[in-house]
């Protein structure tokens, strides 16, 4: 059944006042960026998370934490896109979650992850976009553990991540799923260089430079060679926790947008009178609600188990971005010049739109794998 | 859980056991469908058994209630009804204007006599029905209507002119809007059932740009309607329209599915040009959200929770995207496609399929309609 369960309701039914309070755009957003935090974000905020069980809300029971599945994580982030608020949340409870379970790794990560205390960033990029099966950053056998050499980049919360999970070579070639290894990076390695980059959204993304960087051979999360498989878990859950979050900064950015349409008068009439105005809000309205769907029936499939899920994610991410994109154009758009300044919230939706629509593949990167993925 | 389990099995093994094999091939166009009512010729034994199984079982009607002539399944039973007859490709055993749009109408508005009378013939694909809504003055502005009933004491007297009635010329029956009175325009609209046999119906078939005739202009001439067919109060049939509507936007939007299971690429073979290919990819990402949408808006539905007017929403995104899915398949056959009359083309099927699917976003109520409800209804943009 595509309608929530009561437990799902009554979690959103707390997650939504509690991130439209404590994480709204101009006491988290707007705060930190205008305060030069390094973090991008707040660690108060993400210790309130903890205290509401949200950062483990992937994390079985068994090890302390809820033990949910997709579909809640994606409540939560709808309701992270929907107020901007900037969280390690995705990277760390999500895919750093969803990519250590299992593992001997996950003891030691777990507790802090549950604590609020710990963030976990993904290094899985090495050019301008999207392509895991294109990592060639090497790591070669060294006595008891590895050296790493190479460089990632778009490594988001990666300047302020406790643990660095990072995607490495250790056999085959670039473009092959098979040699892959990952590793579990503590903070502070020798030889490894982090530069920040402030991004649009003014979220923090490093660009990290590996020279020869040793690590022991109990940081492999899971199998030598065989990192695809905690890999791919990490990204399936970030795609599908991303599009959720996309549908959420598309419904903040276009009921926003929808009330200013009801608001603002010119010649004499609101502008929402305008039917040229009302049926593109109409159909903007009607591609959100596609775009949660598609979210919610892929968050759904993950939790099941079914085999589809794979392809219902990159139809889910692919769909929010285009939902959000047109949500935060026409946003930006309908609002005119009030629009195009700071001081008005609708541009930071555009902003945190274009990050999480290239996190863990664009729409086009998604597009070309849903074709792959139908056979042709 | 574990008695849905169950259901779920025995509706498996019932469907298995009960399907004929002919009747488990996927439709190849409307034609291939059951319509029933008093004409219909059936096109095999098959066919007519098919029906005939499912009827007795009220599993043409699974969701209404048993004394209807239904199954009185709950939602959760129904979808796995449908789940199990999508597994094993069974056919629809009817298809029906009398259950995708009168009997939910007649299920909140009719008396009891009517439900009892009605909805079991309906069930049983006794009575195939037409719609007559639209005239030639009151296409978008459905409200404009002029046919004009007048009361004459134990019947009403119809006199005037519908025209887009689906299939008028194969019908038994009519549903239909008629003014009963001219001092509103809305609140002077009344619902009425009647045979199309009465004395005073004609019909007269409109071709259409795709060579074909599913429509018809319908003529009223001095038709008497006894009173008792009357649905819902005089004057308040708007109601009854409006309600019936929101059931026929339903069933429209479900062409946005298409009849694949799988994805328009797949389907389609190769596709060698790459532009060609990043438009399909684009649109099976569109269609396969959209296949959720509608799965999420029908379980809303049977749980209460869907906005009145989301299945306009339904129907403008299911059409549009049933009229892209056509221009992609026009586009993917090139010069194959334009073949009108020939043997290989089986009568222009793809062309005259593109066409049929322009019809799809201005038949019951245009894409620039339903755009304009929800923005009011939902949106609740001011002076919508």
């Amino acid at each position: 059944m595509m309608t929530l369960t009561d437990d799902q309701r009554m979690l959103q039914d707390t997650v939504r006042p509690f991130m439209a309070e404590e994480g709204a755009i101009k006491k988290e957003l707007r705060h930190w960026r205008d305060t030069g935090c390094t973090d991008g974000y707040g660690t108060g905020l993400w210790k309130q998370f903890a205290e509401l069980g949200l950062t483990g809300i992937l994390i079985p029971e068994s090890e302390g934490g809820a033990g949910l599945g997709a579909v809640e994580a994606g409540l939560v982030l709808e309701e992270i896109g929907r107020n901007l608020t900037p969280s390690p949340f995705l990277t760390t409870a999500v895919a750093a979650v969803r990519a250590l379970e299992g593992s001997a790794q996950a003891k030691r990560w777990f507790p802090g992850i549950l604590a609020g205390e710990t963030v976990a960033a993904l290094a899985v990029e090495e050019g301008r976009h999207h392509d895991p099966e294109g990592v060639a950053l090497e790591a070669k056998r060294q006595g008891n553990g590895f050296v790493l050499n190479g460089a990632k980049q778009f490594v988001v919360h990666g300047n302020s991540a406790d643990v660095i999970l990072v995607a490495a070579r250790t056999a085959g070639s670039a473009g092959e799923t098979d040699g892959l290894t990952l590793f579990a990076l503590e903070k502070g390695a020798g030889g490894l260089d982090v530069g920040t980059a402030t991004l649009a959204d003014s979220s923090k993304a490093a660009r990290l430079n590996f020279d020869n960087v040793a690590v022991d051979a109990d940081a492999v999360v899971g199998e030598v060679d065989g990192g695809w498989a905690p890999l791919s878990r990490a990204l399936t859950a970030g795609r599908a926790g991303a599009a959720s979050e996309l549908v959420g900064v598309a419904s903040g950015a276009s009921e926003m947008t929808f009330e200013y349409l009801k608001q603002r008068k010119q010649f004499g009439k609101l502008i929402g009178e305008y039917q040229v105005l009302q049926h593109r809000a109409a159909h903007l309205y009607g591609e959100i609600e596609i775009a949660r769907a598609a979210a919610l029936k892929a968050a759904q499939l993950l939790d099941a188990g079914d085999p589809r899920a794979e392809l219902m994610t990159s139809v889910a991410k692919a769909k929010a971005a285009k939902s959000a994109a047109l949500a935060v154009q026409e946003g930006v758009q309908m609002h005119g010049g009030i629009g195009m300044t700071d001081e008005h919230d609708i541009g930071l939706y555009m902003k945190r739109e274009a990050v999480l629509s290239e996190l863990f593949g664009g729409p086009r990167f998604h597009t070309a794998r849903v074709a792959e993925l139908s056979g042709y | 859980m574990a008695d849905l389990d169950e259901f779920r099995a025995e509706t498996r093994a019932w469907l298995d056991a009960n399907c004929p094999s002919e009747m488990r091939t996927p439709m190849r166009s409307e034609k291939d469908a059951c319509w029933g009512g008093r004409h219909f010729q059936f096109q095999s034994p098959a066919q007519k058994q098919w029906l005939d199984v499912m009827a007795s079982r009220g599993w043409t009607v699974p969701d209404w209630p048993k004394e209807y002539g239904g199954g009185g399944l709950s939602p959760a039973e129904t979808k796995i009804l449908k789940e199990e007859m999508a597994a094993l490709g069974c056919r629809s055993p009817l298809t029906s204007f009398g259950i995708s749009m009168l009997g939910p109408a007649l299920l909140k508005y009719g008396t009891e006599e009517q439900k009892k009378h009605y909805l079991t013939q309906i069930a049983r694909g006794e009575i195939r029905w037409c719609q007559g809504y639209s005239e030639p003055g009151a296409g978008s502005d459905l409200a404009g209507l002029q046919t004009k009933a007048e009361d004459k004491g134990d019947y009403y007297l119809v006199n005037g002119q519908k025209v887009w009635t689906s299939y008028a010329d194969q019908a038994d029956w009519i549903f239909c809007l008629v003014r009963t009175s001219s001092e509103s325009k809305h609140g002077g609209i009344s619902f009425l059932l009647f045979d199309m046999e009465s004395p005073g119906v004609s019909t007269k078939p409109i071709l259409l740009i795709s060579g074909n005739s599913p429509f018809c202009e319908t003529f009223f001439d001095d038709v008497k309607v006894p009173k008792d067919q009357l649905v819902g109060e005089e004057n308040k049939g708007w109601d009854v329209a409006k309600y019936l509507l929101g059931h026929e936007r339903e069933m429209i939007s479900g062409m946005g599915l298409g009849g694949e299971k799988e994805a328009l690429g797949k389907s389609l073979g190769g596709i060698d040009d790459p532009l060609l290919r990043a438009e399909i990819a684009a649109f099976d990402v569109d269609a396969i959200s959209f296949a959720a949408m509608s799965e999420r808006f029908i379980d809303q539905l049977k749980a209460g929770e869907a906005h009145p007017a989301m299945p306009s929403m339904m129907k403008y995104a299911g059409t549009e995207l049933n009229k892209r899915r056509h221009e992609l398949i026009m586009a993917a056959d090139g010069s194959d496609a334009l073949e009108w009359d020939s043997e290989r083309s089986k009568g222009g099927k793809a062309a005259r399929d593109w066409l049929r699917t322009k019809a799809n976003s201005i038949e019951g109520g245009t894409s620039e309609i339903q755009l304009g409800i929800v923005a009011k209804h939902i949106l609740r943009l001011p002076g919508a």
